[in-house]
């Protein structure tokens, strides 16, 4: 049983290293500072700043979208504002939709698209990625309410409160800290997600400049450069990844960070 | 007063809203890709489009068998790799380890459950194909790699930290005086992990399993990239497959241009959303009910 568990460990442990490994060499400064230049994907000039940009506008914009109805959602599933049955209801559908495949989202985002007549565009990507969060954040925030003790809010709402004043003062404060690490897990999936943006992002080698520019994002970068049989692009799949990689797990860090700091508050 | 009264109406009326949003959310995904899907259905009768294996997108024959058994078969293997694996490793994480161990693992499972299948998949090309190529070829088969077994053994490592942190906290909630009372009567832990906890955690295990298949039946950018992507039945492991979801990620491009093309992938979408989200569902439902029955 050990030996699974050395297994699986080194398996996972492995991945890191491996993009680590061949990442490394071709990981320059100016890669990741430049957008590319006419010929990248034919081995000239320039860097992935487009995508790093490109990603980052994504995942922020969608997940402020996706905070928009996140919080309201995981409040809701109180006790206090919707019965058992509908709670109960919700969550199992929430869940399926944490299941759904990403290419779904992708598929769906499409055809609104094509409805609304927008074309690929970082608008669209937020959209996508948004739906896509969505569930991630709910679940993971109704996990960290449901922890919270229900003396405090009978207490709080001994006092006379309503429920809007107790959810916020109470049990929003609560859970901040697991709200936080929320937001951000959601995050870390929603940057790295491909199939998705796949057809709603597009894809450029310019920074966007509008909501409706066609946007560049850091795992299509990677997935359409090792399609190349040139190796210097190749090389520079490898660094992209160990871009994508650097910030996935920095926001990982950061989450646990950040809700161990926010934890000072909590009554336990 | 009124003004407190006014706003916790208000933000009552906004959070059912958002319920209702979100529960309409899931309908509206499920109805559209329904209405998108039903030109294709209405042409073509349902048993064609499931079992038959021709594949002419430009003659308007859509046939759906081979991607069907392509992601069938690739999950499949990804499950016979992962699970007594990863079932093992749950079981010495929970029976055996140390408690910092455990956490440091868990911790581990957690990260790397954050990667994106991107770094899987490209990790899948740098290593896994080739070591997939030089089996094969050992073993006599002319193959490059891109196999249903490169993408097996790539969908197994994605799916094992869902199978191990379910399993783990299925494990948590056997009560440990069931443990204890076993070994008091002077069985050996491997006994008591066979007829306690194996025994008692059956549908919880069960469902980790589903929930793992269920990642694994709809993973497509890790998949895509280490398949091989050929529209033919795969006859050995080493032959080459097309999971719907790489099918639909591979060819959006021509969605628009041929006649019912878009219809079919909204198909293959409507199909991987149903198989996925049923699936999930009796998975959830089956955890719920061990999570409120404490233990099975």
């Amino acid at each position: 049983m050990l030996i699974s568990l050395v297994l699986v460990l080194i398996m996972l442990a492995g991945i890191i290293v491996i993009t680590v490994y061949k990442g490394a060499p071709a990981f320059t400064l100016s890669m990741l500072i430049e957008t590319p230049k006419g010929g990248y994907y034919l081995g000239k000039e320039g860097g992935i700043a487009n995508a790093i940009v490109g990603s980052l506008f994504l995942a922020i914009g969608a997940s402020f979208c996706s905070i928009l109805i996140a919080i309201p959602v995981a409040f809701g599933l109180q006790k206090e504002y919707t019965g058992w049955r509908f709670a109960s209801f919700t969550k199992l559908v929430l869940d399926v939709l944490w299941g759904t495949p990403s290419i779904v989202y992708g598929a769906f985002g499409f055809v609104i698209m094509v409805y609304f007549g927008l074309r690929a565009s970082l608008l669209g990507g937020i959209i996508v990625l948004t739906l896509l969060m969505l569930p991630i954040m709910v679940r993971s925030m109704e996990e960290v309410i449901r922890t919270i003790p229900l003396e405090l809010k009978e207490i709080s709402y001994a006092l006379g409160t309503t429920r809007i004043e107790t959810t916020i003062a109470v049990v929003l404060r609560q859970a901040l800290p697991g709200i936080v690490t929320a937001v951000l897990l959601a995050f870390g999936r929603g940057i790295g997600d491909a199939a998705s943006i796949l057809f709603t992002a597009g894809y450029t080698d310019y920074i966007p400049q509008s909501l409706f520019d066609p946007v560049a994002s850091l795992p299509l970068a990677v997935f359409f450069q090792i399609g190349t049989p040139i190796p210097e692009v190749q090389e520079r799949a490898y660094a992209s990844a160990l871009v994508l990689l650097l910030i996935v797990l920095f926001v990982s860090v950061v989450s646990r960070l950040l809700s161990h700091k926010f934890s000072k508050n909590i009554v336990r | 007063m009124d003004s407190r009264r006014f706003k916790d109406s208000f933000s009552t009326i906004s959070i059912r809203l958002s319920l209702i949003f979100v529960n309409a959310i899931a309908f509206t995904i499920a109805v559209i890709l329904f209405i998108k899907a039903k030109p294709i259905i209405a042409k073509t009768t349902l048993t064609h489009l499931l079992f038959s294996t021709s594949w002419h997108p430009i003659r308007g024959d859509f046939g759906f068998f081979p991607f069907i058994i392509g992601t069938l078969e690739v999950t499949a293997i990804a499950m016979i790799l992962a699970v007594p694996v990863c079932l093992l490793s749950a079981i010495y994480l929970s029976e055996y380890a140390h408690t910092r161990f455990r956490a440091f693992v868990r911790l581990v499972v957690d990260i790397l459950a954050g990667i994106p299948s991107v770094i899987y998949g490209l990790c899948g090309v740098i290593a896994i194909v080739p070591l997939v190529r030089i089996l094969g070829q050992s073993l006599g088969s002319p193959t490059t790699g891109y196999s249903l077994l490169a993408g097996g053994i790539i969908l197994a490592i994605m799916v094992a930290p869902v199978i191990i942190s379910v399993a783990l906290e299925v494990f948590r909630t056997i009560p440990h005086a069931a443990r204890e009372n076993s070994l008091a009567l002077g069985i050996t832990t491997w006994e008591m992990i066979k007829h306690v906890i194996l025994r008692s955690s059956l549908h919880g295990i069960i469902a980790a399993i589903v929930l793992g298949f269920a990642r694994a039946f709809g993973e497509t950018i890790a998949v895509l990239m280490v398949v091989g992507n050929v529209a033919k039945v795969p006859r050995s492991l080493f032959d080459p497959a097309y999971p719907l979801p790489a099918l639909i990620a591979n060819n959006y491009g021509e969605m628009m241009s041929i006649p019912l093309y878009d219809s079919a992938l909204m198909f293959s979408a409507l199909l991987l959303m149903v198989v996925v989200g049923g699936f999930s569902l009796a998975a959830h439902l089956t955890l719920l009910k061990i999570e409120r029955r404490g233990y099975t």
